[in-house]
C-alpha cells in the first residue's frame, strides 16, 4: 500500500495543548511540513513566543528556545548574527509581535535581519483568557473591551504587513488564513517562500496568518473560519504586501 | 614623590588632552599614574577638568580634592579650584585670559600669557593647552622634556603636523621665562 | 645556590608593557582578548566608550557587533547568542541595567551564560552620570523576577577591569550562569597603566552540549525556564541552588590589607575601596591600626573573612579592652553594610561612611571618620 500522507519528520508524536479548532496546530504543520521539503530541519533554530504557542518547543522537532515576551526577534537577531548558517525563524502571536514586542519586530525587520517571522493573528489573547489584542477588531468584544473594542479609547487594529511594508530591510510579506483548505495551501506556499528567501540569505521574510480561535471568540470551528472569511477579512486583506525577490 | 595636578578649562581649550599626555609621559618614565576626567553632557563650552596623580607608589584615589597643582586656562576655574589648592601648592594660570585677583598668600603663583604665545608664537590658539603645560614642567622638572616629546608621538600617533605643532607649543611653555610671585602682586 | 640564584634570574623575564587604557576601553579589551565573540549594547553614559570602541575593534576581528534599539533588544541578543553557544556580552549604565533585568532573570533561569558589564551611575530615576555604587542590591539580589544569582565582580583598577571581564567571561561559561562586572563611572572614565594578558587566552574548554545550532546527528535540543508540570520548577529551583552553593564554595574573592593588627577594618568595593586604601595609609601614618578588606566578588560575598575578622576583634576587645569596629565605606546609602552586618552578625559594631546621588568619597572624609570613631 501506497502511503500518501504521515506526520512530517519536524513534528514530533505527542498530544497538542492546542484547544478543539484553533488554528496553532495547522500552522505548526505546515512549518514541519516546510522544513521537511527544504530539508532544513538539522540546521534550523526556532523561537517559542510567550502565548498560547509557548510550548512550541514540545511540538517541533528540531532545536527551539523560549523567549521573553516580544523579545523573539532580538534573540533571533543574536543566534543567526553568530551561526549566520542556520536557518531561524520566530513564532509569534498578536501579543508578542505588535503590542509588547512592537520595537522589536520593526527594529528588526528594519535592519534586514536574515530571518523568518511567522506572525498569528487571532485578534485577541488566547493564553491569558481573552484579552483586547492590538489586532482586535473595532466593535469587537474582549474581556478588556467588554462593550467592544472602541476607537476613541482603544486605538485601532494594528495592521503589521502595512506598517512593516515601508521598511528597506524588508524583502517578503505577505498576509494568509488557515481558515480554508485553499488559504491553507496559500499559507504552506507563503511560508515555504518565506523560508526559502532565509536560504538564498536575501533578507527579513513575515508571513501573517490569520488564525481562528473558536473558543476566545465564543464561536465554534466553523463559524470561526467563516468569521476569518466574511469579518476579519475587511480589516486585514489577505495578499502579498512586499515581495523583492531580492536573492532572485 | 607624589604630585597631584587637576588641569581646569572651558571644554574645547584641550584640557583632557594635556592631562592624558602627562599621564602618558609620566607612566613612560616608569612612575604610577592615574588620570580623571570631568565628564559631562557637554562636548565644547562648558566647564572641563581633569585629575593626574602621578607617584612613585601605588595609587589610592584618583580623585584629588586638594591637589598640590592647579593649572588654570580660565576665570571660572579659578574660582573653582583655588581655594581647593594645598597650602604651598603651585598654581600656574593663563594671563591671556584668566584676570581675576589672587587672594591666597600661601601658594606659589607662576603665570603665563599662554594664550597670546599659542596664537603669536605658535600661531595656534589651539595649542594654549600645550604652552601651559609647558610651562608647569619647565617649573616642576618632573618629566624630562624628551620624554614628553615621544609621549606626544604616542598620543597623537602617527599625525605629523599636530605632533610638531604641539611639540613647538610645549617648547615655547617650558622655556618661557620663569617669574613666580609667591605674594600677590596685585595686594 | 648559586644556581639556584642563576635559575631563579633567567627565568626572570621583561616586565609586559604598560599601555596608558581608559577603564571602559581596558572592559572591551578584556573581552576581545576573552574571546567575546558578540557584543550587543545601546548608548547611555558614562560607558559610551565600550559600544564606540568595539563597533572598530569587533569588526575588524570579524566579530558581532551590533547596536540595538534599546537595552531591552540588546540583552535579548545577548540571549540569542548564548543559546548558540556564543560567548556575548552587553554593557550599560543603571538605567539601562534596569530595563535588562527581565533579560538576565531569563538568562539565570534558561541557565545562560553571559556577561553583563554595569558602569554605574547616580540614580534613581534618570540620576546623574556620576560614578557610583547604588546598583549593589540590584546585582547581587538578582535584579529581576524570581530566585537567583548573578555572579558579581567588581574592579577597582582600570587593570581589574580588563583583568575580571575575562575571569568574567570564564565564570559564566564554567557555571552557565549570567556574570556582573560591577563598575562605575569614575572606573569607566579613568585612565590608568595597564598590563595587557602575555598569555593568549583561549577560551576555557567547555563542551556545550546544550547549545541550539541545529540538530544534525543528535536529538533536538530545547532551552526553556517555563516548567508548568507539577513539582518541575521546584525542582529546577533547588538545582539551581546547588550550583549556587557550589560558586559560594569556590569562587569566593577579595583582597586583604594591614589586617594582622587591624583594630579598625574598613570594608569597601570598587572605587570606594580604592579611596579606603588611600585614607587606610594616611591613618597608618598617624598611628591609627586600620586595616582593609576588599570584597571582589560581591556575590558570593566573602563573609567568612568578614565572620573571622570579626571574631578577632572581638577577642582584641575582650583581652585588651581596645575600641574594635568595621567601618563600610560606600558609595550608597549602605547596601552591602547588611551583608557586611549578617557576616559579623553582633559581634563588634559596624560603622558605615557613604554618599549616595554620584557623591565620591574622599580620603579625607573616610580619615575624619576613622578619627571621630577612634575618640
Amino acid at each position: 500500500m501506497k502511503k500518501i500522507f504521515s506526520r512530517p519528520e519536524s513534528l514530533k508524536e505527542t498530544q497538542h495543548l492546542y484547544c478543539p479548532g484553533c488554528g496553532h496546530g495547522i500552522i505548526h504543520r505546515i512549518i514541519a511540513e516546510v522544513a521537511d521539503e527544504l530539508n532544513i530541519r538539522e540546521k534550523t533554530i526556532g523561537i517559542a513566543p510567550v502565548g498560547c504557542a509557548v510550548f512550541a518547543y514540545d511540538y517541533w522537532n528540531f532545536d527551539v528556545t523560549e523567549a521573553a515576551h516580544g523579545r523573539p526577534p532580538a534573540v533571533a537577531t543574536g543566534i543567526k548574527r553568530v551561526l549566520p548558517n542556520r536557518i531561524v525563524f520566530t513564532y509569534q502571536g498578536d501579543g508578542d509581535l505588535a503590542a509588547i514586542g512592537t520595537a522589536e519586530i520593526i527594529h528588526a525587520a528594519n535592519r534586514g535581519e536574515k530571518i523568518t517571522v511567522i506572525f498569528v493573528n487571532n485578534a485577541a489573547y488566547g493564553m491569558t483568557g481573552g484579552q483586547m489584542a492590538p489586532t482586535t477588531l473595532i466593535g469587537q468584544k474582549t474581556l478588556t473591551t467588554p462593550f467592544g473594542r472602541n476607537a476613541e479609547r482603544d486605538g485601532y487594529p494594528l495592521k503589521i504587513c502595512e506598517l512593516l511594508s515601508s521598511l528597506e530591510g524588508v524583502v517578503f510579506l505577505e498576509r494568509t488564513g488557515v481558515n480554508s483548505p485553499e488559504n491553507v495551501l496559500k499559507t504552506k506556499k507563503a511560508i515555504k517562500k518565506a523560508f526559502q528567501n532565509q536560504i538564498g540569505n536575501s533578507g527579513f521574510s513575515l508571513v501573517e496568518v490569520l488564525s481562528q480561535c473558536p473558543v476566545i471568540w465564543r464561536m465554534g470551528p466553523v463559524e470561526s473560519c467563516k468569521w476569518i472569511e466574511k469579518v476579519m477579512v475587511k480589516t486585514f486583506p489577505l495578499g502579498v504586501f512586499k515581495d523583492t525577490n531580492r536573492h532572485e | 614623590m607624589r604630585e597631584e595636578i587637576i588641569i581646569a578649562g572651558s571644554g574645547g581649550q584641550g584640557i583632557l588632552f594635556a592631562g592624558e599626555l602627562l599621564a602618558q609621559a609620566a607612566m613612560n618614565i616608569g612612575k604610577e599614574v592615574s588620570f580623571f576626567p570631568s565628564y559631562g553632557a557637554e562636548i565644547r563650552g562648558g566647564s572641563a577638568n581633569c585629575t593626574v596623580v602621578i607617584s612613585d607608589k601605588e595609587i589610592g584615589s584618583p580623585v584629588v580634592f586638594n591637589p598640590s597643582s592647579i593649572i588654570i586656562l580660565n576665570n571660572f576655574s579659578l574660582n573653582c579650584f583655588l581655594p581647593r589648592l594645598k597650602k604651598g601648592g603651585l598654581l600656574v594660570i593663563n594671563s591671556s585670559l584668566v584676570n581675576t585677583e589672587i587672594n591666597r598668600q600661601d601658594i606659589e603663583i607662576v603665570r603665563i600669557p599662554a594664550s597670546e604665545i599659542a596664537e603669536k608664537k605658535v600661531g595656534n590658539l589651539k595649542t594654549t593647552n600645550l604652552v601651559i603645560l609647558g610651562k608647569y614642567l619647565g617649573k616642576k622638572r618632573i618629566i624630562p622634556m624628551e620624554n614628553m616629546l615621544k609621549s606626544i608621538k604616542t598620543v597623537l600617533n602617527g599625525e605629523k603636523e599636530l605632533i610638531s605643532l604641539n611639540s613647538e607649543a610645549l617648547q615655547y611653555g617650558y622655556e618661557y621665562p620663569l617669574v613666580v610671585n609667591s605674594v600677590n602682586p596685585d595686594n | 645556590m648559586k644556581r639556584t640564584q642563576r635559575a631563579k634570574r633567567t627565568k626572570r623575564t621583561k616586565p609586559a608593557q604598560r599601555i596608558l587604557m581608559k577603564g571602559n576601553v581596558a572592559i572591551c579589551e578584556g573581552a576581545i582578548t576573552a574571546g567575546c565573540q558578540a557584543y550587543y549594547g545601546y548608548p547611555i553614559t558614562p560607558q559610551n566608550e565600550i559600544p564606540a570602541y568595539l563597533a572598530k575593534r569587533m569588526v575588524e576581528l570579524g566579530r558581532v557587533f551590533l547596536q540595538a534599539e534599546s537595552e531591552l533588544a540588546a540583552i535579548n541578543m545577548v540571549f540569542g547568542s548564548a543559546v548558540a553557544g556564543a560567548r556575548a556580552m552587553t554593557s550599560s549604565s543603571s538605567p539601562g541595567i534596569s530595563l535588562k533585568q527581565e533579560g538576565i532573570s531569563y538568562l539565570a533561569g534558561c541557565e545562560l551564560p553571559a556577561v553583563i558589564v554595569n558602569v554605574q551611575r547616580g540614580g534613581p530615576g534618570l540620576g546623574n552620570i556620576s560614578g557610583s555604587q547604588g546598583d549593589y542590591f540590584q546585582a547581587t539580589r538578582g535584579g529581576g523576577h524570581g530566585d537567583y544569582k548573578n555572579i558579581v565582580l567588581t574592579p577597582y583598577s582600570v587593570q581589574e577591569m580588563y583583568d575580571l571581564t575575562i575571569l568574567a567571561f570564564d565564570l559564566a561559561d564554567k557555571y552557565r550562569n549570567p556574570v556582573i562586572v560591577l563598575a562605575d563611572g569614575v572606573l569607566g572614565q579613568m585612565l590608568e597603566p595597564v598590563t595587557p594578558s602575555t598569555i593568549s587566552h583561549q577560551p576555557i574548554a567547555i563542551s556545550k552540549d546544550w547549545a541550539l545550532d541545529g540538530c544534525k546527528g543528535r536529538e533536538p535540543r530545547k532551552i526553556r525556564s517555563l516548567l508548568m508540570a507539577e513539582g518541575a520548577l521546584e525542582e529546577h529551583n533547588w538545582k539551581l541552588n546547588e550550583k549556587y552553593s557550589k560558586i559560594k564554595k569556590n569562587e569566593v574573592r577579595y583582597e586583604t590589607y594591614n589586617l594582622m593588627d587591624a583594630e579598625i577594618v574598613l570594608v569597601a568595593f570598587g572605587i570606594a575601596a580604592r579611596v579606603g586604601k588611600g585614607a587606610m595609609n594616611i591613618a597608618r601614618g598617624k598611628g591609627y591600626k586600620v586595616g582593609l578588606i576588599r570584597p571582589i566578588t560581591l556575590w558570593p560575598f566573602p563573609e567568612k573573612i568578614i565572620s573571622d575578622t570579626a571574631e578577632r576583634l572581638h577577642s582584641i576587645t575582650q583581652s585588651l579592652n581596645h575600641l574594635t569596629t568595621f567601618l563600610v565605606v560606600e558609595m550608597n546609602l549602605g547596601q552591602m553594610l547588611e551583608d557586611v552586618k549578617l557576616a559579623v552578625s553582633g559581634k563588634v559594631p559596624v560603622e558605615f561612611y557613604g554618599r549616595p546621588g554620584g557623591g565620591l568619597v574622599t580620603q579625607e572624609e573616610i580619615l575624619e571618620k576613622i578619627k571621630q570613631i577612634s575618640k
